[in-house]
């Protein structure tokens, strides 16, 4: 197989003396969307904190096509190539849907020290915002403030910022948790669109069964932080090491649904 | 024109644009308008304080940083034209020189307490301006060999900027529209030109991507550096350029006064009355600035005379000149900023644009 896009060696980290992740390795391959399963608690979240660098790691490396990013911040994670949406909505509340696509565009163009020109006038910047945002399908209410958005709206808006970024490692934390059975699947469909794309590695933390059976090339398991397993979707999920985790009653059973 | 001139940011409201309209018209137009030394005093403190207070809401209003040390860049760049002109001599030269070191020296110490403090939170960084303002202020009086000391100093201007200076006598017989016409109008003219310069550079600023980053920044920081934007350089940046900025007007202010000293550049009050103007007139919207200096001056200066003036009228009545009487403007002053506060939490500006 090629060199992965993306590699977790012996990633730790510890609070105090609880290991939430405990030395995962994992390498993430090109045109490739793994999805990252477990029960609440198992890291998940975690291991996307310590990937995208909100959480420093305790030990253990995290290379992005063959660099090591351990040491660099998160804004320097995201220039390199990975993006994040977040679990919980994490936007710019009292700016416009535009302005906050926009400001995503302009960081990947290193124009945010322009001082001198008006944003406005920066109609390359507006155009590519607008057509992330006719892709999630916002942009009749591109002049709207955020916070007076639907909760299914701002979840499409934190794939639109995601989308904009165009990183080469996408990571969707639980992007559909909350939305409404109609809106859904115009994200599903998003991302699913996404993986036709050259290049780009995939990442989805879901407990949908769904979604993933529908979506995921691939499966990993996380249990008390540790990998569990790893394998294409049918074969983890009927797995002895799956199926003894969660102490026979299935992985579906355990996953639960929301 | 008028568009780019603001950089797109109109004000959104009819009553508002009315209102701008009309100060910057009388701020224009103030000599002519309001002849006397009072009013067109007051005229210039007027601009002066709007480009210090747009300054400030840069930082706070558009990047949510505090900052205690506004006054302390003020006066740097006060004090640099004061010593500019003192020891090179009168000329325009020394204000070019004073007020271009006052500005770089701001934005240098302004960079170095950045980023000392702002790399861990933003609440250090208000404490540790608050020390270093305090530092400087104590310096600035005990040094009193360099900068006067609690007197201050006193310097000479080129003579085109002293009342003893006429023109225009062969053409209109030295006075226009009964303004007489000399070195202290100029100095009025210099003084709004600055000020007018000045906030329009910083309403393009606040427009700008930086700007839209401040922003950003302000709303949600942990998201900002999610998407790129290493939130640390851009509060540093934003802190500078509001620390240049605020020198500038301290060097129009010195300017103006032909005198600096502690009391009227560099002290805690000041910085009170700043915080006031930003609240008043409307945080993150820099018109807020020309509603909030311009009314809090007004306040300053004339709502003394006015409760005179009442007390006066009403005189004869128990109690009711007690409590106008012209003594007691600061509580009244306190009174109506209270009000002002809890009517339009988010400032004049805010307020009117919401009826709109």
């Amino acid at each position: 197989m090629t060199s992965p896009i993306l590699r977790t060696t012996d990633l730790t980290v510890r609070f105090g003396g609880h290991v939430a992740v405990d030395n995962v390795s994992c390498a993430f391959h090109a045109n490739q969307l793994t999805a990252i399963v477990g029960p609440n608690g198992a890291g998940k979240t975690t291991y996307f904190n310590l990937i995208s660098g909100q959480i420093p790691a305790s030990s253990g490396r995290v290379e992005l096509r063959g660099q090591s990013i351990s040491g660099l911040s998160v804004s320097q994670r995201t220039r390199a190539g990975i993006g994040r949406a977040f679990q919980l909505t994490n936007l710019f509340p009292n700016l416009s849907v535009l302005e906050n696509v926009r400001l995503v565009v302009q960081s990947k163009q290193g124009k945010g020290f322009n001082l001198f020109s008006m944003v406005t006038k920066h109609t390359e910047m507006t155009e590519a915002a607008e057509q992330v945002l006719a892709r999630v399908r916002l942009l009749d209410q591109r002049e709207q403030i955020v916070s007076e958005l639907s909760h299914g709206d701002q979840r499409k808006l934190e794939v639109a910022l995601l989308i904009a970024l165009d990183p080469d490692v996408y990571m969707f934390d639980e992007p559909t948790a909350g939305m409404s059975v109609d809106e859904a699947p115009i994200v599903l469909d998003l991302i699913a669109e996404l993986k036709e794309q050259d290049n780009r590695s995939i990442l989805l933390v879901e407990h949908k069964m769904d979604v993933i059976r529908t979506l995921a090339d691939r499966i990993i398991v996380l249990h008390n932080g540790a990998l569990a397993a790893d394998g294409a979707p049918a074969d983890v999920m009927a797995s002895d090491v799956v199926q003894e985790a969660y102490m026979g009653r299935g992985l579906e059973g355990a996953l639960g649904h929301e | 024109m008028i568009n780019s001139l603001l950089s797109g940011d109109l004000p959104r409201s009819k009553l508002l644009a009315l209102l701008l309209g009309a100060i910057v018209i009388c701020l224009a137009l103030a000599p002519f308008l309001f002849p006397g030394v009072r009013t067109v005093d007051t005229a210039a403190r007027i601009c002066i304080f709007i480009v210090l207070v747009a300054s400030y809401d840069l930082l706070l209003g558009y990047g949510g940083i505090v900052s205690f040390a506004h006054t302390m860049f003020f006066g740097v760049g006060a004090y640099g034209v004061a010593l500019a002109s003192t020891h090179m001599g009168r000329g325009f030269d020394a204000i070019a020189v004073g007020a271009a070191s006052g500005a770089i020296i701001a934005a240098l110490l302004a960079l170095v307490i950045g980023l000392f403090s702002l790399r861990v939170r933003a609440i250090f960084f208000a404490m540790i301006t608050l020390a270093v303002a305090s530092a400087v202020a104590v310096l600035v009086s005990q040094m009193s060999g360099l900068t006067g000391g609690e007197d201050g100093l006193t310097f000479k201007l080129p003579r085109e900027l002293g009342p003893a200076f006429k023109f225009g006598k062969e053409t209109f017989d030295g006075t226009l529209f009964g303004v007489k016409l000399n070195g202290k109008l100029l100095a009025y003219y210099f003084v709004f030109l600055g000020a007018l310069i000045l906030f329009l550079g910083m309403l393009r600023v606040v427009n700008s991507p930086f700007g839209r980053v401040l922003q950003a920044l302000r709303e949600n920081d942990f998201r900002a550096e999610a998407i790129g934007y290493r939130v640390v350089y851009y509060r540093v940046a934003a802190t500078c350029l509001s620390a240049a900025v605020a020198a500038l007007a301290g060097s129009l202010y010195a300017v103006w006064l032909r005198y600096v000293g502690p009391d009227t550049t560099l002290s805690m009050e000041i910085m009170i009355d700043i915080l006031l103007m930003v609240v008043i007139g409307g945080m993150g919207t820099m018109y807020g600035a020309i509603i909030g200096a311009t009314l809090f001056v007004l306040a300053q200066n004339y709502l003394q005379n006015l409760m005179g003036a009442a007390s006066g009228l009403v005189e004869g009545i128990p109690i009711l000149p007690e409590l106008l009487s012209a003594d007691r403007w600061l509580l009244w002053l306190g009174v109506l900023f209270i009000l002002s506060v809890y009517f339009f939490p988010t400032g004049v500006v805010g307020r009117l644009r919401q009826q709109s």
